[in-house]
């Protein structure tokens, strides 16, 4: 059943000491596989997992069972049984997710990324090749180079992986033709040079009856290259490659048991380490040198890419999460600005403008993604204008982030180029990026530094700037109190400006409408005017509906601390409708008017205003005096 | 510059304690739950090494059922003092109170006991992230599991919502009540954790070691009469027999294998060469079809 090369039993019965140690000296390949439903990928699989023995009595007798009731083989093994795993993917007989396997022979430990082949597939299989150092590509001989084999082949190579295996399944249903295993390579080569595949290994097997899976398959003897089992054990892992490139460490826990030491922690990205060595600290760009290399068993004289480390610097340096220990001579670059590929992993569709959570290497920014250059379609690799990207699509974007960040461009590291973006109200990661290279523009615009300064312009004014802002459904009732705030604060000699939300559409923003994207666009403008008139040292007004808690929140991000005071003008839907002061609702019932906040799209109510008014139980001039009261004490 | 190649353990180790240190820089309050087993002494041993010279920044929990092996009692208690660390024990009351077991009450036992436990002991003392032993090769509905896996405020495990997992970046954000599980070892194999217990020299229950011990054959299981709270039905007599244990819980529920492997190299011996895996020794997978995803849905670890 099993070819003698992967069958060790000999070995571990007569000396298991000379196998343990033989088997701590195995290197581990990480690799995944793509194909459609019908190429035959969990059948290959579970021939791997066979063929090297991974499989016990037990499992193997279930298996027999299962494959006779539920198999599609007839009265043979179905070897996909083995690696289809949930309960409700048996029934409907597909994989619906990413599961890992593991499977390990003399030379190499094996885990195989293995994702399904239907419409959440790019999200899938992202996910997997993002781990893989390798990937095998099948191809069912009868169909030969398809759509989904460019789809694959495209998100392969997007993900950065140099090691790809054409595997041409199925050969022994088109009798171990050489002429159809030629004409597939040939087409495979002219495609994968078309999207910038440098080389690939192409092989002629059979999953289901196993040729040229653990050793040279006589159906096949014009074909004179490896098997895939030996090409997995022998071929190269780019991981060592990255232990050539300078050293660089993203900080990821500062360690101090007590106040004589500071170690910093980490998985090193690339390069090696040694006390001694000259780094630098990024951002922050000071200069020490490695002091200790910290271990349990002992102080280390060198570590290298791939290994998690403590290390100490001389010197008592700032240092904390999410800053990036490099080599002093070869530091990374530091940008805010950045052109990404974006692959969209999430039911609700990409925001331009709005604030998400990015998180690289060990650090969490907040950052915009503006709207995309072009979206990538996956089965042709052609280019088309996108205004936003949704679940499994992939564009090209420009991000800004909140601060300057040190990273690497993806093609040189996957640790200090590849981020997840974090929806900030659901928490749910929405998309994975790639950053191509900075934009230069975040050096190049300097914050032109002024000789009258904010606090000059408040003073003179006697008063400290703020920005009230009244949030609540249309007909709440916010320019009413707006307006009565304002009246009563320019009584007090406070110089102070109202911008109201239909005024404000009649010029600034007239640009824009009222899908969500525009929404966010909307409330960022008037948040940033609103910050430079805080500068002049105004108290400023907004009465805007302004629906998402997002872009509140991110308006209160760009104002200085306690400068903001978010107003919730709370009236029930049932008391705005009835007032209905322009006859927006009843347009908007009867379908009139799209995406009208509270019908048609969601109002997110603010969970920890500053102040919430319920002006079912206060006028507008007792609301004016409420606010009076906490913004004046 | 010269060129280290990793090897497996090295890269399995190092990915481990990534994981670890990523809870602690991000979880409010973390804990690790630790059954006194060899997955959970490999990953007290990562934890020990993530974090030196602190001590692990968390504590231990174990959901005890009261029905554990005498020997496993004993080394809970020395390892968590070696490692520095807390013990919390904790142990459901009304499970007590109605004195639930594995002998009366069949699959009630681990509902009481350890699902609803452990639900229990997170909410009381509010951890928001627990580290589990469990590994994706045990089972098959877990090689689907995530590293971090997102639980409701009930804790439930939803798994066609979880949250896609990319290259080495752990998103840990969630909502108050919310709460992750993390496993660390996810990615390895039994026979990883053996060799790395060889290796490393970790201490581990005696009961993974053959001796002669008291026993009784039950519906196939070859069971372990541990205390004298064993209900021997009529007639019915311990024999000693020369077993070891290649998994370890409740010891009315674990079965043992006949043998007399009593080395590490010999126990590894006789796996590499056995014919059964790990999890048959367990009555629990046996109740149903996909019985773990159902428990796992439900809270169970």
């Amino acid at each position: 059943m099993t070819d003698p090369i992967y069958k060790t039993d000999a070995l571990i019965a007569q000396d298991i000491d000379a196998y343990l140690e033989t088997h701590q000296h195995k290197t581990m390949l990480r690799f995944i596989t793509c194909g459609s439903v019908d190429d035959g990928k969990s059948t290959l699989i579970g021939r791997l997992l066979y063929d090297s023995k991974m499989i016990f009595e037990d499992q193997l007798a279930a298996l027999e069972a299962d494959s006779k009731r539920v198999g599609t083989q007839g009265q043979e093994i179905d070897f996909a049984l083995l690696v289809d795993g949930l309960a409700a993917e048996r029934e409907q007989g597909i994989t619906i997710d990413v599961a890992y396997r593991f499977f390990a022979t003399e030379k190499r430990k094996f885990i195989v990324a293995d994702t399904p082949g239907h419409e959440q597939y790019t999200r899938n299989m992202v996910t997997g090749a993002s781990t893989a150092d390798l990937a095998v590509i099948l191809i069912d001989a009868r169909k030969g180079v398809l759509t989904q084999t460019r789809r694959h082949s495209y998100l392969v190579n997007l993900l950065g992986i140099k090691n790809i295996v054409l595997a041409v399944n199925k050969m022994d249903l088109v009798g171990y033709d050489q002429k159809v295993f030629d004409q597939i390579v040939a087409d495979y080569t002219t495609f994968a040079q078309s999207i910038g595949i440098e080389r690939f290994t192409a092989m002629p097997i059979s999953g289901f009856k196993g040729d040229n899976i653990t050793a040279p398959s006589a159906n096949t003897p014009w074909y004179t290259g490896p098997s895939l089992l030996p090409y997995l054990e022998e071929v190269e892992v780019d991981a060592t490659t990255d232990q050539e490139k300078p050293f660089r460490l993203p900080v990821q826990w500062v360690n101090r048991p007590n106040l004589d030491f500071r170690g910093f922690a980490g998985m090193i990205a690339s390069g090696a380490v040694r006390p001694g060595d000259e780094v630098r600290v990024l951002p922050s760009g000071k200069t020490s040198t490695v002091a200790r290399i910290v271990a349990l068993e002992g102080d280390r004289d060198v570590a290298v890419a791939g290994e998690s480390v403590t290390i100490t610097l001389a010197d008592e340096i700032d240092c904390s999460r999410g800053q990036v220990i490099v080599a002093a001579k070869a530091p990374l670059e530091v940008a805010d600005q950045f052109e990404a590929s974006i692959v969209w992993m999430d039911e609700h569709e990409m925001v331009p403008g709005r604030a998400y959570w990015l998180k690289i290497g060990t650090q969490t920014v907040s950052a915009s993604i503006a709207q995309p250059k072009y979206e990538v379609n996956v089965n042709t690799q052609e280019h088309l204008a996108a205004k936003t990207l949704d679940l499994n699509s992939i564009g090209v974007a420009n991000i800004t982030t909140d601060r300057e960040i040190p990273f690497a461009p993806y093609a040189e590291s996957r640790d200090l180029g590849g981020f997840i973006l974090i929806d900030k109200m659901t928490n749910a990661t929405v998309a994975a990026g790639i950053i191509h290279f900075s934009l230069r523009r975040a050096s190049n615009i300097h914050w032109q530094a002024t000789d009258i300064t904010r606090e000059h312009h408040a003073s003179m004014k006697h008063q400290k700037p703020a920005v009230v802002w009244l949030t609540g459904l249309s007909g709440s009732g916010k320019s009413t109190i707006g307006n009565a705030l304002e009246k009563k604060l320019a009584r007090m000699n406070r110089h102070t400006f109202l911008l109201d939300g239909d005024n404000v559409r009649h010029g600034l923003n007239k640009d824009l409408g009222f899908t969500e994207a525009d929404r966010v666009e909307n409330v960022r403008r008037v948040g940033e005017v609103a910050k430079l008139m805080t500068d002049a040292g105004l108290i400023v007004i907004t009465a805007f509906i302004s629906p998402f808690r997002s872009e509140r929140d991110m308006v209160r991000g760009m104002m200085q601390p306690g400068e903001f005071v978010e107003v919730f003008v709370d009236t029930p839907l049932s008391v705005a409708e009835e007032r209905d002061v322009k006859g927006l609702y009843a347009k908007a019932r009867s379908g009139q008017l799209k995406n009208f906040t509270g019908i048609d799209s969601p109002y997110e109510a603010p969970e920890s205003p500053e102040i919430r008014i319920d002006t079912t139980a206060l006028t507008a001039d007792e609301a004016a005096d409420a606010i009076i009261a906490r913004l004046i004490p | 510059m010269s060129v280290k190649t990793l090897t497996h353990l090295q890269r399995l180790e190092a990915e481990s304690i990534h994981i670890l240190r990523e809870v602690a820089a991000e979880a409010q309050k973390p804990v690790m739950l630790y059954s006194v087993g060899k997955d959970s002494a490999v990953m007290l041993h990562l934890a020990k090494k993530a974090f030196y010279p602190s001590p692990p920044p968390f504590p231990l929990l174990h959901v005890d059922t009261t029905w554990k092996f005498q020997d496993m009692y004993k080394l809970r208690d020395k390892a968590a003092a070696d490692a520095g660390m807390e013990l919390l024990v904790y142990q459901n009351p009304e499970a007590k109170e109605k004195g639930i077991n594995p002998f009366d009450h069949g699959s009630l036992h681990t509902d009481m006991w350890k699902t609803e436990g452990l639900k229990q002991a997170l909410d009381l003392y509010g951890f928001d992230a627990a580290f589990g032993g469990a590994r994706r090769d045990e089972e098959k509905s877990r090689a689907k599991e995530r590293v971090f896996s997102f639980r409701s405020a009930n804790h439930r495990w939803d798994p066609k919502n979880q949250r896609p997992e990319l290259w080495r970046l752990y998103n840990a954000r969630k909502a108050k009540g919310e709460s992750m599980r993390v496993f660390p070892i996810s990615n390895w194999t039994e026979l990883d954790i053996w060799q790395y217990i060889h290796l490393e020299g970790i201490e581990i229950v005696p009961l993974y070691f053959s001796a002669p011990r008291p026993t009784v054959v039950r519906d196939g299981l070859v069971l372990m009469v541990d205390d004298h709270r064993f209900p021997l039905k009529d007639g019915e007599e311990p024999v000693m027999r020369s077993i070891r244990f290649r998994t370890l819980g409740c010891y009315p529920l674990t079965g043992a294998v006949e043998s007399e492997a009593k080395t590490l190299p010999e126990v590894i011996q006789e796996m590499l060469l056995t014919t059964t895996s790990e999890r048959q020794g367990r009555a629990i997978d046996h109740d149903q079809a996909a019985s773990m995803e159902k428990k796992k849905q439900e809270g169970y670890f």
